[in-house]
């Protein structure tokens, strides 16, 4: 009787996760079929060819290479700054006591729980009027200041839990604030930074409301509104386009896979606090 | 390390002096560290979001100056059916999209929560969408609905071949068209959520619980269920946030169409904004966004700092 229990229960399972990467794998699937099988099978048929121009055709055509470049240059930079920012004013907020600081953490956490769209219009507006529209600059201090309050208030909770004593004997020791923060806090951060991180990496990474709000060029856009062109210059070209997803996709992909005890844990950050 | 001799001494006399006034002397190193950070966001969303508050009192087309017309803009949305078709949409949205999403994501953490062998595969397999941007979910399942896509093969399969339509540009289906791989990504977030909460409940609770005879269903609902209660609220919150947030996947699959079927407050402010530049009118939309995420939103911030202190 158990055993039939648990052999139903893998079979049940088997079944919902099957259903579950079913849409991924059909559309890695159509990637690789040409465009004349899929005109002649349709698209819910089984494949009856294999070819690797529908890449090609993504990569170098649809030019999403560059989108993938410009995607990169915004992430990146941007995962290090509000990190960075965000790690140091966590850590005057938390091991400091600083005037307000309790309204300053409260007034970050509320800046960045603000739904987006009330902000479109001023940004935009404003980064035109400093000169900066249609660069992937702006873009990137759009997010910087959109995260920087989540980022401030989960590593402010990581780091006020930290134990008094190792600050106070690096005081003794005769290290300064800053050489504090670098030396002692900073290091045992480091699990919270990892999760924070492969997390801002795909949020990111996947942005499309501000890219489509901040940047006009083409040549300029991140992969993920890059992906929305697409479909466009390669009207029920459904092959090519599948290959552009799985492309876009790739590299949030590759950081999950690499982080993926920190990605999952960063997910769960603040359900269980 | 050659000032510990010195350290102490200057540290107790440095406490004594500050402990009767009660004011502690910040360096002006961490006043840095803290206020170019706040600094940054006040330009980049505090300053903006005053903004966005004022210019829901105008009318602007974004060329000639701002016209004050204080809650003129707000009375217009009475009257415009296109706000209560995305109005509407919205509250479908979170019911739909919200209450599915917690309901499977908690189902699915009840079944996946025990270590047991394959339970790791079926976590991933559940979790993989979440990885993906909204826009390469919307184009998977673009493909999924296409005349002859995978949903028309199995409809057919199974007999239903009549029910087959074009899923996203049918006014019928539109938005729930769009739902369904909103829901798909969105199962396996909740799911990580709830597991984690799930880890943190005490296990002496269930054996205490068993020992007095109760079953998996009662334990489920009289110890798991409360015992959840922290996890619950951020986990509402996350979903209204996201409902009300919701555009990459509706601008990707449908645009609000066809006919403004699939609109949602988002969608609208959206086009509203950079496509007929009725800026005004766009930034009184965003305001209603916000008064509808502010409740959320403090009920939010009020947990989150009861439990700072």
């Amino acid at each position: 009787m158990n055993r039939l229990k648990t052999g139903g229960y893998h079979v049940a399972m088997g079944l919902v996760s099957l259903l579950w990467v079913a849409p991924i794998l059909w559309v890695v699937v159509i990637s690789f079929r040409s465009f004349d099988d899929v005109a002649a099978n349709g698209l819910g048929s089984l494949p009856h060819s294999f070819t690797f121009s529908t890449y090609k055709s993504a990569w170098e055509d649809a030019d999403e290479f560059r989108a993938l470049v410009n995607s990169l240059l915004v992430t990146i930079p941007a995962v290090i700054l509000s990190l960075g920012l965000a790690s140091v004013a966590a850590y005057g907020l938390a091991r400091y006591s600083i005037p307000f600081r309790r309204t300053i953490l409260l007034l970050m956490l509320m800046g960045n729980l603000l739904p987006p769209q009330i902000l479109l219009i001023p940004i935009s507006r404003f980064v035109e009027l400093i000169g900066y529209y249609d660069t992937l600059i702006a873009l990137i201090a759009v997010h910087v200041g959109f995260g920087l309050g989540f980022y401030t208030f989960v590593l402010h909770g990581f780091m006020r839990d930290l134990p008094r004593e190792i600050q106070e004997a690096a005081t003794i020791d005769g290290a300064g604030p800053g050489k504090i923060y670098s030396a002692v806090i900073l290091p045992l951060t480091r699990p919270a930074l990892a999760a924070l991180g492969a997390l801002s990496f795909t949020w990111i990474f996947n942005d499309l409301l501000w890219s489509i709000t901040v940047i006009r060029s083409g040549e300029k856009m991140p992969v993920t509104p890059a992906l929305l062109g697409l479909q466009g210059l390669f009207v029920s070209s459904w092959n090519v386009i599948a290959a552009g997803t799985v492309i876009a996709a790739v590299p949030t992909v590759a950081v999950f896979l690499r982080f993926q005890k920190h990605f999952v844990g960063g997910l769960a950050i603040g359900a269980v606090k | 390390m050659t000032a510990t001799a010195v350290e102490p001494r200057r540290r107790t006399g440095n406490g004594a002096a500050a402990a009767p006034r009660r004011t502690r002397r910040v360096s002006p190193l961490i006043l840095v560290f803290v206020l170019v950070p706040f600094a940054v966001e006040a330009v980049w969303v505090f300053w903006p979001a005053l903004q966005g508050f004022w210019l829901a009192l105008t009318s602007w087309d974004g060329l000639s100056a701002p016209r004050f017309v204080g809650f003129g803009n707000f009375a217009d949305m009475v009257s415009d059916p296109i706000f209560r078709t995305a109005l509407k949409n919205t509250a479908i949205w979170l019911v739909l999209f919200g209450g599915l999403s917690v309901i499977g994501g908690f189902g699915m953490a009840l079944l996946l929560q025990r270590e047991r062998r394959g339970v790791g595969i079926y976590r991933a397999a559940l979790f993989t969408p979440v990885v993906f941007s909204l826009v390469v979910t919307a184009l998977i399942w673009r493909v999924f609905y296409q005349p002859d896509g995978l949903v028309d093969t199995v409809f057919r399969t199974v007999g239903l071949g009549d029910f087959i339509r074009p899923w996203l540009a049918d006014p019928d289906t539109a938005l729930y068209a769009v739902i369904v791989p909103a829901l798909w990504r969105q199962i396996g977030y909740v799911m990580v959520l709830y597991l984690a909460g799930l880890k943190a409940v005490d296990p002496a609770l269930y054996e205490a619980a068993k020992v007095d005879g109760a079953s998996a269903w009662q334990r489920t609902l009289y110890v798991t269920i409360p015992q959840l209660k922290g996890v619950n609220s951020v986990v509402l919150s996350v979903i209204v946030i996201d409902s009300l947030r919701s555009f990459d996947i509706v601008w990707s699959m449908t645009k609000g169409g066809p006919y403004h079927s699939s609109e949602l407050l988002s969608t609208y402010m959206y086009s509203t904004a950079f496509q007929s530049t009725q800026l005004g009118y766009a930034s009184a939309l965003a305001v209603v966004i916000f008064l509808l995420a502010l409740a959320v939103i403090l009920g939010y911030l009020i947990r989150a700092f009861r439990e700072e202190s």
